[in-house]
């Protein structure tokens, strides 16, 4: 059972990675950055429980914050450049966080062992859950209470004028404008919310994972990130979810039996996803079919 | 209401419009007309904002707008239409001219969580009344790229009164309609006025220009070369040079 379990904390917090991406793409705004994010959340939510003794929420509460204001200071001059060239741009910010965090050190004695950030080495003994007792099942659920918060917040955005001025921008930024919506305040406030979603979950993944490093938040992180809401849909906050089970319990976990022709047949298989569902897994028409389906079934 | 000062917009060499003096009073619906090219859409962009002035000032309501974003010229009330239809097509119909209410009386009637977190119970009536206006009540939740081309034009114009416009400046609006479209659009444009709003109609078609527009002024070149009642522009000589060239 533990495998599930494990298997359901890392599909919840590659969800809420997906979902920072989901918002900031909405917007039209493709970002690499969003891994530097992650790790921005990882570290301090990390060093707020190891270091300072904190509690994990308020740490995650932290992170969440320290998070969104640095993503709040990349999205201004992110305005500035569209298309490829904000791709760049976010890349560039990406990779300057996680070398950031390669010449990181910040470590204090506790007892006889040192504990905190060392560079190269990594942040090791993120000990918050074993040192609590906390149970596999128990961080699982603990996980998808903040998934669960996320998604339902992304959902009521969906439905709200907030939400359709994000779509109305990621769709003509010319008209939008004309129509009275202030193309700052929509794609910063995006920004802001991804790099909060990002630092929440990367707090969570510092803590269920123990040890966190650079290289857990590389360019491949960012590729995954904005792979989910690509893959799912940007439809519905629920497309990035599937694409994350598809992804990652499917794709990754559920064809290891499959030894090396995995890596091949995962390539293969998110090729033929694309191609036989180009706006994703859960487009409108997937989405407006789920929707009659449902109606019925409460009318009848 | 709006008043152009010797207003230039020029690309590298070009003078798309150059040293334009344009006045539209409160009330009234002006025509902006001229041959392909010859600075009228220039002129809305200016208008709007969404390009920068070479030179001249814009005064809205007494103001210089020349600093203002498109944003804020569109709460000022400054609303437009698109020659070439740019509504959000991946939206419905609603969501269309739900997102546009950003009027300044939207924002003091309703708070900031209400209205961009709130629930669509508070401008139901509204949106409906706009979309009766453009004919487009039963389309509510069709999505706009789903629309025939008529419907969308009729859309735009909704989407431009959701932000209770004071000046509404259409952008060749009757492109591409047939007689009985145009009709009902003239129809649309008179109401308009009897509601107090200001239009600016930029057109190529004749037919409608002629027939609402209180005053018309001519563009060639970027240059105003006539203005006046319709029935004087249809006699000028030297607009009808600059529609048929020669020496007509």
């Amino acid at each position: 059972m533990d495998f599930y379990f494990g298997l359901a904390q890392l599909v919840g917090v590659h969800t809420l990675l997906g979902l920072s991406a989901y918002i900031v793409l909405l917007t039209g705004q493709v970002s690499l950055a969003q891994a530097g994010f992650f790790a921005v959340g990882a570290y301090t939510a990390g060093m707020l429980t190891v270091l300072a003794g904190w509690h994990l929420v308020p740490a995650l509460g932290i992170g969440a914050i320290v998070s969104a204001a640095t993503a709040c200071a990349v999205g201004f001059p992110a305005l500035r450049v569209k298309g490829l060239m904000l791709v760049i741009a976010t890349l560039a910010f990406g990779e300057a966080v996680r070398l950031f965090f390669f010449n990181f050190d910040y470590q204090i004695a506790k007892g006889d062992i040192k504990v905190g950030p060392l560079g190269g080495e990594g942040f090791r003994q993120i000990r918050f859950f074993p040192e609590n007792g906390w149970g596999t099942l128990e961080v699982m659920l603990f996980m998808w209470v903040f998934v669960l918060l996320v998604m339902a917040l992304l959902w009521w955005f969906d439905r709200s004028r907030y939400g359709t001025a994000l779509r109305a921008v990621g769709e003509d930024e010319v008209a939008a404008q004309a129509v009275g919506i202030n193309l700052t305040a929509i794609k910063v406030s995006a920004m802001t919310v991804g790099g909060a979603i990002a630092g929440i979950g990367g707090g969570l993944y510092a803590h269920y994972t123990t040890h966190i490093e650079h290289s857990s938040f590389n360019i491949l992180v960012a590729t995954f990130a904005l792979a989910y809401p690509i893959v799912g849909g940007l439809q519905s906050v629920f497309g990035t979810l599937i694409a994350v089970i598809f992804v990652q319990a499917f794709l990754i976990e559920g064809l290891r039996e499959l030894g090396d022709w995995r890596n091949l047949l995962f390539g293969a298989l998110i090729v033929l996803a694309m191609n036989l569902r180009p706006n994703g897994i859960l487009d409108a028409r997937a989405l407006a079919a789920l929707k009659r389906a449902f109606t019925r079934g409460r009318n009848a | 209401m709006l008043d152009l000062r010797q207003v230039a917009r020029h690309f590298g060499g070009v003078r798309a419009v150059d040293g334009l003096e344009l006045t539209v009073g409160d009330g009234e619906i002006v025509g902006l007309i001229g041959p392909n090219g010859s600075g009228k859409s220039t002129t809305v962009n200016l208008i709007t904002g969404a390009l920068p002035l070479t030179s001249g000032v814009i005064y809205f309501r007494g103001r210089d707008i020349g600093p203002l974003p498109t944003h804020l010229r569109l709460r000022a009330g400054i609303a437009r239409t698109f020659q070439n239809i740019r509504l959000f097509g991946q939206l419905t119909v609603w969501q269309n001219v739900w997102v546009a209410q950003n009027s300044l009386e939207d924002r003091a009637r309703r708070g900031f969580f209400s209205r961009w977190l709130g629930g669509r119970a508070g401008v139901r009536d509204e949106i409906t009344q706009l979309l009766e206006f453009g004919g487009l009540a039963h389309k509510r939740d069709e999505l706009a790229a789903n629309l025939a081309f008529g419907e969308q034009r009729r859309l735009e114009l909704a989407r431009a009164l959701a932000a209770k416009p004071k000046l509404l400046l259409l952008d060749e609006p009757a492109a591409g309609m047939n007689s009985e479209e145009i009709g009902q659009l003239r129809e649309r444009i008179v109401s308009l006025r009897q509601r107090g709003v200001t239009i600016l109609l930029i057109e190529h078609v004749m037919e409608l220009v002629m027939g609402v527009a209180d005053r018309i002024a001519v563009l060639n070149f970027g240059q105003k070369i006539a203005e006046g009642a319709p029935a004087e522009i249809q006699a000028d000589p030297l607009v009808r040079r600059a529609y048929l060239g020669g020496k007509a």
